[in-house]
This record gives C-alpha cells, structure tokens and sequence, in this order.
C-alpha cells in the first residue's frame, strides 16, 4: 500500500536536505528576480515567492530533520510571523507605489 | 554527522545571494527600490540564523531569527507610513 521507496526517502537523512536544498533554490530566484525584474511590480511578485516558500521549505526541512515538536512549533511561528509580515508589507509598497506613480513596464511591439 | 555541515553549505550559499541582492540597493533607481532589497534580506537572514541555529546547536539563534522577523515587518510599515505622510504634507 505504501511503497518501500516513499518511507525510506521521508525516513532519511535526505528528504530534509532535499527540503532544504529546494527552499534555497526558492531564494535564489527571488534575488535573480529581485535584481533582473524590469519594474517594481514584478519585483515584488518574484520577492513574496522567496518570503513565503523559501523559509517555509527550509522551516520544514529543518523541523523535519530536528523531530522535536517544540523546535517544530517555534520554526512554524516563525515562519508565520515572515508570511504575515511579508503579506502586510508587500500590501503597503504596492499600494504606495501605485499611488506614487511608479513605473510600470510594457513589453514593446516593434 | 554529515549533514550538519550541509545546512552551514546552505547558509553561506545564503548569504552569497545576500550579496547579489545588494546590487539592488546599488541601482535602485528610487527609495521603495531599495526597501524592496531590504525586505528580501529580512527573510534571508532569517533562514540564515534558523540554519546556523541548527548547525551551532545554538537554539536561543531561534529567539533572534523571531525577532528578526518582527522588526524587518515594522520597517516597511515605518517607511511607508512616515514617508507617505511626509508626501501629504508637502502637497498640503
């Protein structure tokens, strides 16, 4: 019913480093976004992806590989506390951006 | 005892995007631009020090990656609401 593959993999060593290794990739694609990304708009799109996935795979990684309810309890606080605060934050600069007139990037059809 | 050394790995791996994301600080071309790469490195350094937390075996990292948190969300809120009110009344 339940496969061997699958229970050695979520029992191993490795499915916390893969966790871990995937929420890195997550950040390194906000920066190359954050630094790329022609206008602030999409900057913010590319920055709330790193915010909420890559800290809540590396928080689950971490909680997985540590198997204490305690640590496991403190790591998803925190990971709430970055969600809750990237969510307001990124609310404000949109709103403050759109009513400032900021620049918004147009693809050119030539 | 090999793992722990892979989760320093991702630090420092980490703590190189870190770097890149001051480019944007660099060439931004204005001040939300540069709040922007603020934020970003709030939530880094967030990651970091819950990994160098697990690595070091310094649980108490965990208490400063949460305060972290809290205060890299009071400074946008700061800057917004001081500068958009600094906005108002200069128009006014």
């Amino acid at each position: 019913m339940f496969p061997d593959w699958l229970a050695w993999v979520l029992l191993s060593d490795l499915f916390p480093w893969l966790l871990i290794t995937l929420g890195a990739v997550f950040f390194l694609a906000g920066t190359a976004g954050l630094v790329r990304f022609p206008d602030l708009f999409s900057r913010l799109h590319a920055l709330t992806k790193a915010d909420n996935l890559g800290l809540g795979l590396i928080c689950l990684g971490l909680a997985w590989h540590n198997k204490s309810p305690s640590v496991a309890l403190k790591l998803l606080l925190i990971w709430l506390l970055v969600l809750l605060a990237s969510a307001v934050s990124c609310h404000l600069i949109a709103r403050y951006a759109l009513h400032s007139d900021s620049k918004v990037w147009k693809q050119r059809h030539d | 005892m090999i793992t722990p050394d892979l989760y320093l790995v991702v630090a420092v791996f980490l703590l190189a995007n870190l770097l890149i994301g001051l480019a944007r600080i660099a060439i931004g071309p204005d001040r939300i631009n540069r709040l922007l790469a603020t934020q970003l490195m709030t939530t880094l350094v967030t990651a970091i020090l819950v990994l160098l937390a697990e690595t070091l075996n310094l649980p108490s990292l965990q208490d400063v990656a949460l305060l972290f948190a809290l205060l890299g969300a009071l400074v946008s809120v700061a800057f917004v609401r001081l500068t958009s009110s600094v906005r108002k009344d200069s128009t006014s």
